[in-house]
């Protein structure tokens, strides 16, 4: 490690001494032998094809699973970083459900022009369906992946609020135990606050948030498109571990005004469902009419109190690119307090001003597309050729209001095994919150994925990216 | 639990059983191969028969013979009833039921599926066959050994083994839909080489040689595989035995809801039939018709299960 950093890397700095968390981990890897670090490296893939933890790639006819590369060298978090960190992003969930009630009733927000009410209006994320609908406790999103990205030793930034339907939970578990599993001895030396509470929590969370017609035992399930879906091993792993049935559209349908499972001994009504299918797929009669996923009736049962829906239909909005630019001002707008965590600053592409700008500065910014997910429709200025600009740029025009731009961070990297040994990689970093009525609950721990790929800054798994466990250290 | 899970479960054992039944009946053709070639072509021919693929097969084939039979059973995808078809079956169905299985067994049966992809991805050479043909086996038995070593006895549990032993049922009477005529006395060559190798190969095909060995101390006589295939309730791959099992494992989950269901009396119907009869009544009856009647029962039997825990809509 003697080249000189331009970037923070999290195990060493800007120097060549390992940083405070990682010091007792960087004595151990330096006494490791290499060839005995690649053999362990096999190991855990072989685990994780055991046990099936892979996901379904969409058009890719002879090879339907792929698993998501899994980097030993762990992701390390001090107490103190943790700290800030979490109460951050608890603001922000307090904000973000707060912010849904609103937009769904009185709308104070757009009233009081903090958020213009076109960004409403016109989106697509809005649902007029949820107009009035009060989710027991005011939960809309109950379960928050945030997407937090680090640029210095105390410079941690938001890069999206996933308030619909954070995926990925599975891997914080998984890699964790995985990491037990090869190195025990490591967490002896090191100590390591344990995530593995996480299906108990959900669970509990969830029947928190249970409807008035709920027993004090409410039945919980989860709600999957089914096998072929590509988060599909994450819904079934989330369903067995919280003791909960999977379910899927057809094994569901509206009885004497409950929704109800089919059971060997007849149907069953389910008190909350955890959905993992999209707003639009969730019931025919109210959404896409084609969808063969969901549960006619279901959003008469929900607007009447007869089930929660987790996350609920219309979160979307919260989790928009373009109203992500506003969330500085809906944490202050609803919480009265300064905003914890620091946003990207944002260019509004549907802006004249900002669109000029950010037309003159292509090569040096993101662009992102507002409903855009898994890093697909996405330009990196300074990674991308002269012919990929040029070809966005012509994108850009078309629809500026489908864009936004952020200048590209130098994000922090990690190091991770490569052939050659250790070399740093770009990391993210997506922790998960649970809100119920009893309040805001994060895991200490996430989700860390890292651009395997020298230089890039991707790291979504779609574009091959992998992950690592992430340590969250005890005081 | 939901009726689909249930369905899952009971087809995901069935799909283990199949793919080791097809096994052990690739190793019985193999052994007349090696023993008598001039009887293999017509051994093949009631293998495919038996397993249900003769038409499919004849659609692919031109002529029946040993190595093209074997890849048309083990490896090829588009004969839904081949191994790599059956335990890519069962995977699927295990993945869909990912929920009601302890971790073990998932793996077990997501270990068999990768490791069979692997051994079944290329044309196999003759001499790796014996050993692929155990490793299938021993895949199906280490299933069940993680079934019954780490499942919760609940309806769970009891839908896993009448799926098994209702496909392990329907294998060996279909094997004895083909061959009846083997065991019948009017074709009875008494101690002829033929009929010593067909007979060696119905009990190598259920799995019964060594068992029937050890139980009967005289040669191979049709009357006594029969009546050991049939009715003896000490061989576990008998109709009986199956059948036992099935209706206790029914009757289990009957105890469990605290409640009938037709399909209860289904196979009371078809168990009392194996304990009223003797060998003997049934060859007065005719074998034939007799395994004639027993499949058509059992089809009955699994569609009413399906219905009783509503697998489907």
């Amino acid at each position: 490690m003697t080249e000189t950093r331009q970037m923070f890397d999290e195990m060493y700095g800007f120097s060549d001494t390992a940083r405070e968390p990682y010091a007792n981990y960087a004595d151990w890897i330096a006494l490791e032998e290499f060839a005995n670090l690649k053999r362990k490296s096999a190991q855990a893939e072989k685990l994780f094809r055991l046990t099936g933890i892979t996901f379904n790639v969409y058009g890719v006819e002879e090879e339907t699973e792929r698993l998501i590369p899994f980097d030993l060298v762990p992701r390390i978090i001090a107490a103190k970083e943790w700290q800030t960190l979490s109460r951050g992003i608890e603001q922000r969930v307090r904000a973000i459900n707060a912010f849904l009630h609103d937009i769904y009733h009185r709308q104070e927000i757009l009233k009081a022009g903090r958020v213009p009410v076109e960004m409403i209006a016109q989106n697509e994320a809005f649902l007029p369906q949820m107009i009035g609908v009060s989710p027991p406790g005011n939960i809309y999103t109950h379960i928050v992946g945030t997407d937090l990205v680090r640029t210095g030793e105390n410079e941690f930034f938001v890069l999206e609020d996933n308030a619909r339907t954070p995926s990925g939970v599975s891997y914080m578990l998984e890699n964790r135990e995985t990491m037990l599993h090869m190195f025990p001895e490591l967490f002896n030396r090191n100590k390591v606050r344990s995530v593995s509470q996480y299906p108990r929590s959900l669970r509990r969370s969830l029947a928190a948030c249970r409807p008035t017609c709920s027993s004090d035992h409410p039945v919980v399930a989860v709600l999957t498109p089914g096998i072929f879906n590509s988060a599909y091993y994450e819904h079934a792993f989330l369903a067995d571990q919280m003791g909960v049935e999977l379910v899927e559209g057809h094994d569901l349908r509206v009885v004497d005004g409950r929704v109800a499972m089919r059971t060997t001994r007849g149907y069953q009504a389910i008190d909350v469902l955890y959905r993992r299918v999209d707003d639009e797929f969730l019931d025919p009669l109210n959404f896409n009419p084609d969808s063969m996923l969901g549960v006619p009736g279901l959003m008469d049962v929900y607007r009447a109190g007869g089930i929660t829906i987790a996350n609920a239909p219309g979160t979307g909005i919260a989790d928009d690119k373009a109203i992500y630019s506003y969330m500085p001002e809906i944490v202050e707008f609803y919480t009265g307090e300064k905003p914890i965590l620091k946003n990207v600053p944002t260019h509004r592409c549907s802006e004249p001003d900002a669109l000029a700008y950010v037309l003159d500065n292509l090569a040096e910014l993101v662009v992102k597309e507002v409903h855009g997910s898994g890093g697909y429709g996405m330009l990196v200025g300074p990674t991308a050729s002269k012919k990929e600009i040029a070809a966005f740029r012509e994108k850009l025009k078309a629809r500026p209001d489908n864009y936004i731009a952020q200048p590209t961070l130098s994000l922090s990297t990690v190091p991770i095994l490569t052939k050659a040994g250790l070399a740093p990689r770009h990391v993210d970093l997506r922790p998960f919150a649970l809100a119920s009525p009893n309040g805001v609950e994060i895991i200490p721990g996430g989700l860390t994925r890292v651009a395997l790929k020298k230089g890039s800054l991707v790291v979504n798994s779609s574009q091959g990216g992998g992950t690592k466990d992430t340590w969250v250290l005890e005081d | 639990m939901l009726g689909k899970t249930a369905g899952g479960v009971f087809w995901m054992l069935r799909y283990m059983e199949r793919s080791e039944n097809t096994a052990r009946m690739i190793d019985a053709g193999l052994r007349i191969s090696l023993t008598r070639s001039g009887a293999a072509d017509g051994e093949w021919t009631s293998i495919l028969t038996a397993l249900g693929v003769i038409n499919a097969y004849n659609a692919n084939y031109e002529t029946v013979d040993g190595p093209r039979v074997i890849n048309f059973l083990l490896r090829d995808k588009a004969n839904h009833n081949s191994v790599i078809s059956a335990v890519e079956a069962a995977r699927t169905n295990a993945r869909m039921v990912r929920t009601a299985l302890t971790r073990e067994v998932w793996e077990a049966v997501n270990e068999c599926w990768m490791d069979l992809s692997e051994l079944l991805a290329r044309p196999i050479n003759q001499q790796d066959l014996p050993d692929i043909l155990s490793t299938i086996r021993k895949h199906s038995a280490f299933v069940r050994g993680t079934l019954a070593g780490t499942m919760v006895r609940n309806d769970i549990y009891n839908f896993a083994r009448v799926g098994t032993f209702f496909e392990r049922a329907d294998n060996v009477a279909r094997i004895m839909d083909v061959k009846y005529y083997i065991l019948l006395p009017s074709i009875l060559h008494v101690g002829s080489a033929t009929d010593n190798v067909q007979w060696e190969s119905i009990l190598r095909s259920t799995s019964a040689s060594r068992a029937y060995q050890t139980l009967h101390e005289n040669e191979h006589n049709p009357r006594d595989i029969a009546r050991f295939l049939i009715l003896d309730h000490r061989l576990p791959r008998s109709l009986a035995f199956c059948y036992r099992k099935i209706q206790r494992n029914l009757q289990h989950i009957a105890d469990d809801y605290g409640q009938l269901a037709p399909c209860n009396g289904l196979v009371n119907g078809i168990c009392q039939k194996f304990d009223n009869t003797s060998i003997d009544l049934i060859f007065d009856y005719g074998l034939h018709e007799f395994i004639t009647d027993f499949l058509i029962e059992s089809q009955s039997l699994g569609r009413q299960i399906e219905v009783d825990f509503r697998f489907s809509e």
